[in-house]
């Protein structure tokens, strides 16, 4: 059964509409004389949040090692298949030769890209990261796919909790023993 | 003989572009204002080459959206001019001009000021100073609505029509209201036996004292609350409505066409915001019970500008009340506006006017 709410007859004040316009008036004179909420983007930027994904980047280590070993499971599970990866060999005589392997190149479609996230979370070295960037503009369509160099300019270095291939090295030298 | 003649037009062109100019300038403000209810910033880009250039002030300039008028009226000219296939072409055409005639035509004869001359005699600043001054004013600002009829009837379309026959009917209740609330103003000013006039330069000089929105708050209400429909401004844009009627009467038109109707509604407003000032607010005395003749200042220069800048700054207070008011209330109904035009403003009109009638008689023979 409809629930019915009785309405209370308009007072002859209300009935004039003038003390509802005047509250009116005085709720936006208070909007008109508080701070704007703008952000003027151009000038001004958002305050990007932890955890934010925005376009995907390589990084490196704190040493300065190219984390990324062109393993290509990100390649594997990118699901609109933007990233392309060239595997490449280590040199013999680099101090990190013991890592073995480097992408050649490493290509990222911004175009088909959708920011899912899962190519960090596969990363087995950490070395993919979803960072700030959200804004990507281009003039042509391969001015979007972004190259190795580009993509570690954007990714730049992240602070390493494990220094894998370093640990690594030290224990070769030791002879294995853990 | 000529020299007279270029004076007058001289004087004329210079009330025009001033009235023009506020309306550019009402328009900023309007979109400033809007903004600023909404928490917004408002037009802030807008800048000229060499004065935006200017080291602080030009990015003040800029940031205030000081140039943005002069966008807006280069966009209203360079637009394309859309005639469309099914309209009425000689009404279509006629309408805006129609429109922004009586818009203009009404300023002649508003007085913006005065001024004590050489001879000690006080003139008023005015293009036409007509006996029959608010008569005149009634008289042309209600041609304004043949506009509106026109457009939406030439439009030859559904909604312009029915924002035609809005306008037509609000115009008719509203009129009425509106006359009637000023008539006690004119019966206090004409006392029996002194020559009888309707000037608004009587009226404002009759303020010296008390203004007749103190004297009188009633009829200052119904007056403003009828300037608001006739002018077409929110919570009575009835004919326009852009939520129900898409734009109302100026839907088919665009470009520099639509722009007349614009710069008339516009004018409109501020002629409205005028007669209201002069009729009700003291005019250009700075305050109530206190004269610029008081402080010594009506001389001269100095007074007919002093006189004018009083004007003209209680004129933008009432411009910025349309917009704030715009911008909070939201439209009524259309039978409410009727209702309220037939049911509550015109009985309390009338009433108002038989109790002033009633009083002055007593005060007049007593």
């Amino acid at each position: 059964m409809a629930k019915v709410i009785p309405r209370k007859p308009l007072t002859l004040a209300e009935r004039t509409y003038l003390p509802q316009v005047l509250g009116g008036l005085k709720t936006t004179f208070k909007r008109m004389v508080s701070p704007n909420v703008t952000l003027e983007y151009p000038e001004e930027r958002p305050v990007i949040p932890e955890g934010y994904r925005g376009v995907p980047t390589l990084v490196k280590d704190p040493d300065g090692r190219e984390k990324c070993v062109s393993c290509q499971l990100c390649e594997f599970v990118c699901p609109p298949k933007a990233i392309k990866i060239f595997p490449g060999e280590i040199p013999e005589d680099a101090p990190t030769a013991h890592v073995e392997k480097a992408p050649r190149d490493f290509q990222i479609d911004m175009l088909r890209c959708i920011y899912c996230g899962l190519c960090q979370e596969v990363c087995p070295e950490e070395a993919i990261f979803l960072q700030e960037i959200f804004s990507v503009t281009g003039y042509t369509r391969s001015e979007l796919v972004y190259n190795k160099q580009k993509l570690y300019e954007l990714g730049g270095t992240l602070p390493d909790r494990h220094f894998k291939w370093e640990k690594k090295r030290q224990a070769a030298e030791r002879g294995h023993q853990h | 003989m000529a020299v007279d003649l270029l004076i007058v037009v001289g004087k004329a062109l210079a009330v025009v572009v001033v009235l023009m100019g506020l309306c550019a300038y009402t328009v900023l403000a309007e979109r400033k204002v809007s903004s600023w209810i909404q928490n917004r910033v408002g037009p802030n880009r807008t800048t000229l080459p060499v004065i935006g250039a200017i080291p602080v002030l030009g990015p003040m300039l800029t940031r205030l959206g000081l140039f943005q008028p002069m966008a807006d009226g280069l966009k209203f000219l360079f637009k394309e001019d859309i005639l469309p296939g099914h309209v009425n072409k000689v009404y279509y055409m006629l309408a805006p001009v129609i429109a922004l005639v009586p818009a203009l035509l009404t300023v002649s004869v508003v007085p913006f000021g005065q001024y004590v001359d050489a001879d000690g005699v006080t003139r008023p600043l005015i293009l036409a100073n007509l006996d029959i001054g608010i008569l005149f004013i009634f008289a042309i600002s209600s041609l304004g609505v043949y506009a509106i009829i026109l457009a939406g009837w030439a439009a030859n379309s559904k909604y312009p029509f029915l924002g035609g026959v809005r306008a037509s009917a609000q115009m008719i209740s509203y009129e009425l209201a509106m006359g009637l609330s000023v008539l006690p103003v004119f019966l206090w000013i004409n006392t029996p036996g002194a020559p009888a006039t309707l000037s608004l330069v009587a009226v404002v000089d009759a303020q010296a004292g008390a203004w007749f929105v103190l004297l009188m708050p009633l009829s200052a209400l119904i007056f403003l609350i009828s300037i608001f429909a006739e002018t077409n401004r929110a919570p009575f844009d009835m004919p326009e409505s852009e939520s129900e009627l898409v734009g109302g009467f100026h839907t088919e038109y665009s470009s520099f066409k639509f722009g007349l109707f614009f710069v008339a509604e516009y004018a409109h407003m501020i002629v409205g915001s005028a007669i209201l000032v002069l009729l009700f607010f003291g005019g250009w005395h700075p305050l109530p019970w206190l004269t610029l003749a008081d402080l010594g200042l009506a001389g001269g220069v100095l007074g007919g500008v002093l006189s004018t800048l009083v004007f003209l700054a209680k004129t933008l207070l009432v411009v910025f009340f349309f917009i704030w008011v715009r911008w909070t209330v939201p439209r009524f109904r259309y039978d409410q506006v009727m209702r309220i035009g037939w049911r509550m403003l015109l009985p309390l009109a009338i009433a108002n006017l038989i109790a002033y009638v009633l009083f002055l008689a007593w005060w007049v023979t007593r």
